[in-house]
């Protein structure tokens, strides 16, 4: 089985920039809608890029702010300035 | 020129090593006298990873951002009446178990993670502990801010803490959290932050908040989904602690996969009550519970348990068990309560046509089978005038606190009983799962607060039902028996009449 990384975001205004490049960044990615949520599902790994969010926002934007708009996560986290990934790699 | 700025990384590293020492006045085993009885081996406390890398500035930060946003949301909701925007009367029982079975736990957990940041000896555990500890007491006090609004309308919930603390029901939440929190730091680490947040906590807060929006609470959907923010950093908090003791020390295994094992059982009985919440008590539905089971455990729990396992970590002990009981849990408890309604702080009632469909396409595998001619034979005898209560009390399991009305696995139609002896006395179990956990600390389990049984032995107000229902200051007529004919729907079907009325 594969071994899925998953990110669910709010369905909001300030997440949907957000939900944007992760969908643009990680090819292969599942979208399930849910009243109020958005789980977005990958085999292996998922990554959110700061310059992809950066892009989209048009301001300024660091990964620790994902907090704001983060439900559920799983898999192993690797966070730095440029990046917030989750993958079940070691 | 300006010095260049650290990163994340680095600057994670500066903020939160370094912040201990070694004790000179008195010996390290004096300070932190917990740390070492549970047998779990630390080699080296600095290998402790955070991969959110939050310290404490970046986390009030945060925080307080969240509040703000929360605040401004339950201000809204308040100022404009948000409760007559609901789907249903009927949902804003949800909120009254909600409050009253999980709040009161989210205060224990900040209890728990303060004991836990307070008798690790090392760093990292202990500031991710503090934050854990502080986010608990934000979940409780939003809570009960956001549901005293429900209260100024709703009946069954004003007596919250009185009640978490009495409630034949609510002594399930209780127990558990009892057990976690009289446990050592280690035991408390694994079962609450890793088998609870970690496995478990999904199941209730996502697909259960979820159903609050979809049921127009946008009260309960935004403390839910802010709480849930910072479960995200508990559940990486939970998966280092395990990932940790597993590398610390090769001792620390079968330890470490006993506690596992317990925890998943204990979380799994009591999610039962949320299974029950989702399938049943939702006016509109946004998964069943058993959909959520095979994303929330059996997907997410098997990409974890395929990583764990490179430790030697297993999946817990009887998972098939409760992936089987995914099938059936929340129509046996919606069956337990439908029968015990005059002993409950919230209404119940028997699903309409379109539930029961509902509930058929959900379940082909068993409703049809083994419960819906239960509720439709239920409902006609309540139209016959004999609507059916339970006024018997019934026997619990000594170790879930659960009346004992689950069935044996692969046999739905036999009640499960299981039994152990200890100093003398018999103890009783709905289950494999549950007897295993008595018997491996039968001393505490032999302690548990039943509450059946404390009726019985006289502590729980006098023998008769309004005698216990005063105790639990159960407000007898209002708080307890259906939905249909209760006070909260009279109130509720004024205000749609009010509505249709203004429409004209």
């Amino acid at each position: 089985m594969a071994q899925i990384a998953s990110l669910t975001l709010y369905h909001n205004d300030e997440a949907r920039p957000i939900i944007d490049a992760i969908i643009a960044d990680n090819p292969g990615i599942r979208v399930m809608n849910i009243p109020g949520a958005v789980k977005l599902d990958c085999d292996g790994s998922l990554t959110v890029n700061r310059s992809s969010v950066e892009a989209r926002l048009g301001r300024s934007w660091e990964p620790q702010e994902l907090q704001l708009v983060l439900i559920s996560m799983a898999g192993n986290l690797d966070e730095d300035d440029d990046h917030f990934t989750l993958s079940w790699r070691h | 020129m300006t010095a260049k700025k650290l990163g994340l990384k680095q600057r994670y590293a500066h903020m939160t090593r370094g912040l201990d020492w070694e004790t000179t006045y008195q010996p390290m085993d004096k300070v932190f006298p917990y740390d070492t009885f549970e047998g779990i081996k630390i080699r080296d406390w600095s290998q402790w990873e955070d991969p959110f890398r939050l310290t404490m500035d970046a986390y009030w930060k945060f925080q307080a951002e969240k509040e703000r946003k929360l605040y401004a949301v339950l201000d809204a909701f308040a100022q404009n009446n948000g409760q007559t925007n609901l789907s249903d009367g009927r949902y804003v029982n949800v909120v009254k178990l909600f409050l009253t079975g999980i709040s009161p736990e989210e205060y224990q957990a900040h209890r728990g993670f303060a004991f836990a940041g307070r008798h690790l000896r090392g760093v990292g555990p202990r500031v991710a502990a503090q934050m854990q500890s502080l986010d608990e007491l934000r979940h409780v006090q939003t809570q009960i801010h956001t549901i005293s609004h429900y209260n100024k309308y709703f009946d069954g919930i004003g007596e919250f803490p009185h009640m978490h603390d009495r409630v034949w029901y609510l002594s399930v939440p209780k127990s558990f959290f009892d057990d976690a929190r009289t446990a050592g730091p280690f035991e408390y680490m694994i079962a609450i932050g890793f088998a609870f947040e970690y496995l478990l906590t999904n199941l209730l807060f996502v697909p259960f908040m979820s159903g609050a929006a979809y049921n127009g609470d946008m009260s309960t959907v935004t403390f839910g989904f802010s709480a849930q923010s910072d479960e995200s950093r508990h559940m990486t908090l939970g998966i280092e602690v395990i990932k940790f003791l597993l590398e610390q020390h090769p001792d620390n295994l079968p330890i470490v996969q006993k506690w596992v094992d317990k925890w998943f059982w204990r979380g799994h009985r009591m999610l039962g009550l949320v299974a029950m919440m989702m399938d049943y008590m939702l006016p509109k539905k946004v998964m069943s519970w058993k959909e959520a089971w095979d994303i929330y455990f059996t997907e997410a729990g098997g990409s974890l348990f395929q990583d764990l396992a490179r430790y030697g970590l297993k999946v817990p002990k009887y998972a098939d068990v409760a992936t089987a009981e995914a099938e059936h849990i929340s129509h046996q408890n919606w069956a337990v309560f439908y029968q015990y309604t005059h002993a409950a702080a919230f209404h119940t009632w028997m699903p309409d046509k379109e539930h029961l469909d509902w509930l058929s396409e959900k379940y082909p595998n068993t409703f049809d089978k083994y419960y819906r001619p239960r509720w439709e034979m239920w409902a006609q005898m309540e139209k016959d005038g004999k609507r059916f209560y339970n006024m018997a009390l019934p026997q619990l399991c000594n170790t879930c606190q659960i009346p004992m009305a689950y069935t044996e696995p692969g046999d739905p139609t036999t009640i499960a009983f299981r039994e152990s002896r200890f100093n003398g006395d018999t103890y009783h179990f709905c289950s494999d799962g549950c007897k295993d956990i008595f018997d491996g600390e039968p001393e505490k389990f032999a302690q548990s607060w039943l509450p059946v049984h404390q009726i019985f032995q006289g502590a729980c107000g006098g023998p008769t039902v309004p005698d216990v229902l005063n105790w639990y200051r159960l407000n007898n007529g209002a708080d307890n028996l259906d939905y249909v004919g209760s006070p909260d729907e009279k109130l509720w079907n004024q205000w749609m009449a009010g509505a249709v009325k203004a429409a004209g």
